[in-house]
């Protein structure tokens, strides 16, 4: 285990690299200019493929064509750039290829802003393309954990054999701090991974009884259903995420009177609130999905409703849309207030703070 | 004795195909397919493919396939071939495909000189759909978008790929071919040819335009739209190597 400070676009490439990525395809957009610069320099010494797409469509159609061969494989893009991405990944989706995809969040709506953002959260979660289908979405707080999430992302992607969205943001792609990287792994596990999906990948026949075929509604390595069946079978795999894969954070709820939730660097600012709030005796907890898809409804389940004055929802969305699930799952059972900035400004602690103290009410 | 002297290529399924009567798709797979075959080349061969009747040419070979988005196979094509060197990546392509949603896809393939065998079908028309106009649509011909006719002062003027991407560096074979008889089919072929051996010998980009029909959407017997090629297509779209290094 490696300790260095890395800034965070850089640190994500990193992590990529070492979880075995050997494919990244990407356009400029700020602020993740640093995942495609990085990869195209570590890319030519690793005997990995960087390539600069024409736009983030072919960027992404590039990625689904890695994909269909087997290895390991990655884009990044922000906001505006994933739209773009958008038919692509509903390809990707459809043709069950396991890829992972980096959002480092800004401002929107369309060109919106360069600064950090998480306005794209009903993208991410609800509708990242057509069809309806449903990606793991890991939304990392800390350096820390974007490396650790875009590590396990490339296992996650292999395992369902389905596109693995990392929603980072503005924030997190551009800060600097100590991370602790996460080992290489071997040519040897990943030569035998790529092995393993010859049994699927398309890559010429090489004597096998069938020829492989990609695309929508394909399942690689398995025969031929009707499509009806493909999307049912997708759908019970999102199903069984919520019992596999739902990761969520909880800090001082055991007693707290009130919740603050969030994702995301929102959610760090908001840990810190509650310090803060704690240190003034305020009995405040904070609920953080690491997952925002699967949503971890049972962190909200699992509140004593009785003791709680109320739920304070916070995001760098206005209109707000994290919102939109929490409220889904409290059903009213108590009131729920919520922190927001948009366009681009970071929440700061002290709102956070404020909002919290006028729900919270007398101590 | 008996010798079987004509059998349907290898890379072909045994199965009837799908496209309309007289129409020249199924010509160009099988060309493709035998020239693959040819090379022995059908076990490490992979034809990526876009939307429209292009793609269902997936339906009818027997070697790996990938079907991508509209306009995107030389995009996924170049990521294929780059994943995978020792694979011989073709891609497919209608002239809606390639020439107006894939514009991009197939220019950026052709300057960065990606390795990969382009198979482009000009009919002039966007089949699948039912005959729209696309951009190598001939000037006055009447589509289903261009009741009138197609007049430049709307619709502009046809579209030249080999000409376009002869403009460009990087590209190592272009050629135009049609299959409207014996000869120019054995033309045709020697051009598939040449495309699969300069991606063999790693020389970068290549595309054969086919010169094709759509006797359907022309409204036109088969016999009639062999004639149309020659008459009204082959003016508009000379045949010829454009590029061969």
């Amino acid at each position: 285990m490696e300790r260095v400070v890395m800034k965070g676009c850089e640190a994500i490439a990193e992590a990529a690299i070492r979880a075995g990525c050997r494919f990244f395809a990407g356009y400029p957009i700020t602020p993740q200019n640093e995942v495609p610069e990085y990869f195209s320099r570590k890319m030519p010494q690793i005997g990995g493929v960087y390539l600069q797409g024409e736009s983030e469509t072919a960027s992404a159609a590039m990625l689904y064509g890695a994909g269909a061969t087997g290895v390991r494989a990655m884009t990044s893009s922000s906001s505006c750039g994933i739209s773009l991405m958008s038919e692509a990944i509903a390809w990707m989706a459809g043709a069950c290829l396991p890829v992972v995809i980096c959002n480092v969040m800004r401002g929107g709506p369309g060109i919106g802003s360069i600064q950090p953002s998480q306005q794209d959260y009903f993208q991410a979660t609800k509708a990242s393309g057509n069809g309806g289908f449903r990606m793991l979405v890991l939304a990392p707080s800390t350096l820390q954990e974007a490396v650790d999430m875009v590590y396990e992302a490339f296992d996650l992607a292999q395992k369902y054999k389905n596109p693995v969205l990392v929603l980072a943001d503005g924030f997190t792609g551009a800060m600097m701090e100590p991370v602790v990287l996460p080992p290489a792994r071997s040519d040897a596990f990943l030569a035998a991974e790529r092995k393993a999906n010859e049994a699927w990948a398309a890559t010429g026949r090489k004597g096998a009884e069938k020829r492989h075929r990609i695309g929508c509604g394909e399942r690689p390595g398995a025969p031929h259903i009707p499509l009806e069946e493909k999307n049912m079978l997708d759908f019970q795999m999102y199903e069984s995420w919520k019992t596999t894969e739902v990761d969520y954070e909880t800090y001082l709820t055991e007693d707290a009177e009130l919740i603050i939730t969030a994702y995301g660097v929102t959610g760090r600012i908001s840990r810190s609130a509650v310090d803060l709030l704690r240190r003034d005796g305020y009995k405040v907890g904070l609920i953080r999905p690491k997952k925002i898809h699967p949503f971890p409804e049972i962190a909200f389940e699992q509140l004593d409703y009785s003791r709680l004055r109320g739920i304070l929802s916070c995001e760098m969305s206005i209109p707000p849309q994290y919102y939109y699930d929490v409220d889904a799952v409290v059903r009213r059972r108590t009131p729920i207030a919520t922190c927001l900035r948009s366009g681009g400004q970071i929440i700061s602690r002290n709102a956070i703070i404020e909002e919290a103290k006028k729900l919270y009410g007398a101590k | 004795m008996e010798e079987k002297i004509y059998a349907r290529p290898k890379g072909l399924q045994p199965n009837i195909n799908g496209y309309c009567p007289g129409c020249l798709h199924p010509a160009v797979g099988k060309l493709v397919m035998s020239v693959l075959e040819e090379f022995d080349l059908l076990e490490r061969s992979v034809m990526v493919d876009g939307i429209g009747c292009a793609a269902s040419n997936r339906n009818y070979i027997d070697i790996d396939s990938i079907n991508s988005p509209h306009g995107r196979p030389c995009a996924v094509a170049s990521a294929v071939k780059r994943c995978s060197p020792e694979s011989i990546v073709v891609t497919y392509q209608g002239d809606g495909d390639l020439a107006s949603i894939g514009l991009a896809e197939t220019m950026m393939a052709a300057n960065r000189g990606d390795n990969i065998s382009v198979f482009f079908i000009n009919n002039a028309n966007y089949g699948m759909t039912g005959g729209q106009m696309a951009p190598t649509t001939l000037m006055g011909m009447k589509t289903s978008t261009t009741p009138y006719g197609r007049n430049a002062k709307e619709h502009g003027y046809p579209m030249h790929m080999c000409e376009v991407l002869n403009t460009l560096t990087a590209p190592s074979y272009l050629a135009r071919v049609t299959l409207i008889d014996v000869p120019h089919i054995r033309k045709a072929k020697e051009a598939v040819r040449q495309a699969i051996q300069h991606q063999l010998d790693g020389k970068g980009f290549t595309m054969v335009e086919f010169v094709s029909n759509c006797p359907t959407n022309w409204g036109l017997t088969p016999k009639e739209s062999l004639n149309f090629i020659k008459d009204k297509m082959l003016p508009e779209f000379p045949l010829g190597e454009f590029r061969n290094r």
